[in-house]
């Protein structure tokens, strides 16, 4: 056995690029409590100050510090960058220093320009000329190949968020391979793959051969970014600090390489509680050193950056990155995926103070150890910077080695990826129904010309049916849409490093997403519950409704209008279904717009549901503010009528509340005797 | 048993966590007979406002979430539910056909010492009792809610007779209900019940003024400030050395 892999239990992954049978053979599953944790250090504590003084640089100078306008990034692009080398347990940025944000044009040049352009920079002229001229952009490919619909539906807001012209992101690269076998094992495995591809060139074969080969060419670069570090990352991790530090520039260089709207990073922590058991055990490394290595692990998490302009970040309230990591879990063998390494990152939050980044991700079963359930609760009362998501629904699909991309993406580690597909605006599509595909705003034709409405009030039954249509048409251009990114990503801004941290045969699953559910399930509960009568403007355009009398509201526990809302979700997807997707993706849908909804609220016009133009929709899944009585368990059960089957990459449910409303503390028990 | 007696409704909150342990499924009752001057529910005093349901009819919701309810459990509250015991009681018998915890949120005011056994039905049926006493003095109680404080007090040593669970609350108001030799005197009643899991002292909040303004009457506590979580903390520590006390006077 290899020395770095010494004391760990035998197994296929030996044998084969396995690491969840890596894991289910060696890791130790923990039930007690987070009395084990440690401080951060003196050097965790400086560090973080010097992060915080560059942080409060960066606000002063209105967002961004400083950009590259000259260097294209790439795996190998910069030389090493740190905060204080001679402090740092685990080392990397995306560029010579940190706070400093990478030109990343592959996407398209024109973001890459807006963005520098934005924050006061200017990208070097010979580069924008080489990527207008000589190098085309994923986002050159995508508009040669839309169709004048497409655009119209873009522009008007029908179909909102798409990835096509910056990176797609949501591809999670199964970064723990680099730090188990080391990148020379993953090359000899991708040639190996390379080997045996079919040998008659048909396009999606050679498309096969020439993605190994960019995948075994960004491995070698990987290598590279090692040695530029000073590290030899050939070989496997010899304990836990290499291992954090090799999962790392995995990492790394995928973030070096893309700009993607969501850059997770996959289930990691117990993976690494595994090293971080057996160097204990051998006395190799103290509690105290581990968990400042995850400190500053976890601190490099945070200081992912990327050039984005302020109308990205407005559309997403904030500067997001979805560093997402999934922690926590049950086996398929019944065993929690709960180890001290779980309770170490989360400890971060303490030790580090809070943060959105990375975006913490508890995989929640209800069969989790007790002492972990508390200690999640608790860090969440102390940092509000958990996200919960529901592994006993997501592990009946996805088995026990999946992850999270973005803030809901359910997908197995190496072994499936995702085509991102931002949004449809279910309510607006509601409102083209009415109005025959006129829009409501920009009052162009720009669905198809179907039989408008033409009564003064609306008849369920009648809207129904044109809905139907509507949606039917919307799910059409929608998907075809997402063929031609997809397809020009693939060509122009391939994941060739993530893609190397997968297996050769990945399933792909095509993400579509929806927005304004419960905009569209209150809509139609008022056209079937209540009077809903249409304004016109003078040329006959529905451009308001007033509504007569009261309706069941989605979020109430109420069937009534809860069905509507699971029936819609049901439709669309069956609409989406009968299209062709681009290289067999599996459709699913998403309804998950966490921030963007008040963006989509805006370019949408007043709906049936006495929501006026220009107002919010809810974030996700969420009923709409305010319509939901009867409190959150009400709420909460009408959202999960949904059917996750119908909507497989996740449904979202923002919710917030004051801690005083999450019960007593148990002092109210404590001195009476 | 036919559970057939209408209950009249103000409201239901599907997720309760202050109304009893775990997360409760609390059915706001409507009418109340007291006038309490920091009432935050004043939407709940009328006896002939509110919708009627039926027993089943809120069983049935609750049931419809019951995963959420696995550590929690059905409360009513109000208004003064003792108002409805008959509908009360039709409740708790299906409650506890379920196997559901029970708890009922009241005043005591409607008890009579020398009618005791009146609740003994639905007390009966009932796991715990949250009993708000609002003022030991009872001049003061009956300045602060119309009512003298008797009946509640005589309600508290009957739950204590026959073993019935109790949480104790009392609502600290700044000048009202915050004199330390009130509170110590409050504790030492308290002391001689031997029925208390718990002692719930809750801070006075202006969060009920808005509704007054809603509904167009004046509110009585104008201008009285909210109680800081120190005050808040400062008056428990003061009834708990009253239980204290009256606890070491019983085994002196």
């Amino acid at each position: 056995m290899d020395a770095a892999w010494r004391n760990f239990k035998s197994g296929i992954w030996e044998k084969e690029i396995d690491v969840r049978d890596f894991i289910q053979r060696n890791y130790t599953p923990y039930y007690g409590d987070e009395q084990f944790l440690q401080e951060a250090t003196q050097d965790t504590k400086d560090l973080w100050a010097q992060v915080m003084d560059l942080s409060k640089k960066e606000m002063e100078a209105g967002g961004v510090l400083d950009m590259d306008t000259k260097i294209i990034s790439g795996i190998t692009s910069h030389g090493p960058g740190y905060l204080d080398k001679s402090k740092e347990k685990i080392v990397g940025f995306q560029t010579d220093k940190p706070f400093k944000r990478a030109l990343q044009p592959y996407g398209g040049i024109r973001m890459a320009e807006k963005a520098c352009a934005e924050n006061g920079y200017k990208v070097d002229p010979e580069i924008s000329e080489f990527f207008t001229v000589h190098r085309k952009t994923h986002n050159a490919g995508v508009f040669d190949a839309y169709t004048p619909e497409m655009r119209a539906c873009r522009s008007n807001h029908i179909i909102t968020g798409l990835p096509d012209a910056y990176g797609r992101g949501r591809i999670i690269g199964d970064y723990r391979r680099v730090a188990l076998y080391g990148v020379d094992a993953l090359i000899a495995d991708k040639e190996k793959q390379k080997a045996t591809t079919r040998i008659i060139m048909y396009s999606d074969v050679i498309r096969e051969r020439e993605e190994l080969s960019e995948q075994i060419r960004a491995l070698q670069e990987l290598k590279k970014l090692g040695e530029i570090y000073g590290y030899d990352i050939s070989g496997p991790a010899k304990n836990v600090q290499e291992a954090i530090q090799w999962l790392y520039f995995g990492y790394l260089a995928a973030i070096k390489e893309q700009n993607g709207a969501a850059m997770s990073l996959g289930r990691t922590s117990t993976f690494l509680d595994i090293y971080a058991e057996r160097d204990l055990k051998e006395g190799l490394f103290t509690e105290t050193q581990i968990q400042e290595m995850v400190d500053h692990f976890i601190m490099k998490l945070r200081l992912v950056k990327f050039a984005r302009t302020p109308e990205y970040n407005a559309l997403f309230s904030g500067d997001p990155t979805w560093v997402t990591e999934s922690i926590g879990g049950i086996g398929i063998d019944g065993r929690p995926l709960v180890t001290k390494m779980s309770f170490r990152y989360l400890h971060t939050l303490h030790n580090l103070g809070t943060a959105p980044e990375p975006n913490l991700t508890i995989l929640w079963s209800t069969r989790l150890p007790e002492a972990f359930k508390r200690f999640c609760a608790k860090t969440s009362i102390e940092s509000s910077s958990i996200q919960y998501e529901n592994d006993d629904l997501m592990r009946v699909t996805h088995g026990d080695d999946y992850a999270i991309a973005c803030c809901v993406s359910s997908m197995r580690i190496g072994k499936e990826m995702q085509f991102f597909g931002a949004r449809a605006n279910l309510a607006k599509c509601l409102l083209y129904a009415i109005n025959g595909g006129v829009d409501e705003v920009s009052k162009k034709q720009v669905g198809p010309k179907f039989r408008p409405i033409t009564s003064e009030y609306l008849d369920y039954d009648d809207v129904m049916e044109k809905y139907k249509d509507m949606m039917q048409w919307l799910a059409r251009v929608y998907v075809n849409t997402l063929n031609i990114i997809h397809y020009m990503h693939d060509k122009y801004c391939y994941e060739r490093l993530q893609m190397a941290l997968h297996d050769k045969k990945v399933r792909r699953w095509f993400a579509t997403g929806i927005a304004g559910l419960s905009v569209v399930a209150d809509s139609l509960s008022a056209i079937k519950y209540a009077k809903v009568k249409t304004i016109r403007d003078e040329n006959g355009i529905v451009v308001d409704y007033e509504v007569e009398g009261d309706f069941p509201r989605y979020g109430n526990d109420d069937d009534r209008v809860d069905q509507i809302a699971r029936d819609i979700v049901h439709i669309f997807m069956n609409y989406v279904k009968g299209n062709h997707t681009y290289r067999g993706g599996i459709p699913t849908t998403s309804i998950l717009t966490i921030t963007s909804n008040v963006v989509y609220g805006k370019n949408t016009g007043s709906t049936p549901d006495g929501r006026k133009a220009g107002e919010p929709f809810a974030p996700g899944a969420n009923p709409m503010h305010g319509r939901d009585k009867k409190g959150a368990v009400a709420s909460l059960s009408s959202v999960s009528k949904l059917s996750f089957s119908d909507a497989q990459d996740g449904i979202s449910n923002t919710f917030t509340v004051v801690p005083g409303a999450l019960g007593k503390n148990d002092d109210i028990f404590d001195n009476l005797q | 048993m036919p559970c057939n007696t209408k209950g009249r409704i103000h409201s239901i909150e599907t997720f309760g966590t202050v109304d009893g342990p775990g997360i409760r499924f609390v059915v706001f009752t409507q009418g109340c007979p007291m006038r309490c001057l920091y009432c935050h529910n004043p939407d709940t005093w009328d006896k002939n406002a509110g919708t009627e349901m039926m027993p089943d009819e809120i069983l049935s919701l609750y049931l419809k979430n019951k995963a959420f309810y696995r550590n929690g459990g059905l409360t009513v509250s109000g208004g003064e539910p003792l108002l409805q015991k008959d509908f009360l009681e039709d409740l708790f018998f299906l409650a506890k056909q379920h196997g559901i915890h029970t708890a009922l949120d009241t005043s005591g005011i409607l008890f009579q010492k020398d009618n005791k056994h009146v609740y003994d039905t639905l007390l009966n049926r009932t796991d715990l009792i949250l009993l708000d006493i609002k003022h030991i003095n009872d001049m003061a109680h009956q300045k602060l809610c119309g009512f003298s404080n008797e009946s509640v007090l005589a309600f508290a040593k009957y739950l204590s007779d026959i073993k019935k669970d109790v949480w104790i609350r009392h609502v600290v108001v700044p000048g009202l209900t915050d004199n330390p030799s009130d509170l110590f005197a409050l504790g030492q009643f308290v002391g001689t019940l031997k029925n208390v899991c718990a002692l719930d002292v809750l801070p006075y909040h202006t969060m009920g003024a808005e509704k007054y303004k809603k509904i167009g009457i004046c509110y009585p506590l104008e201008g009285i400030p909210a109680l800081t979580a120190d005050a808040c903390q400062q008056a428990k520590k003061e009834i708990i050395r009253g239980i204290h006390a009256a606890h070491n006077s019983n085994s002196k």
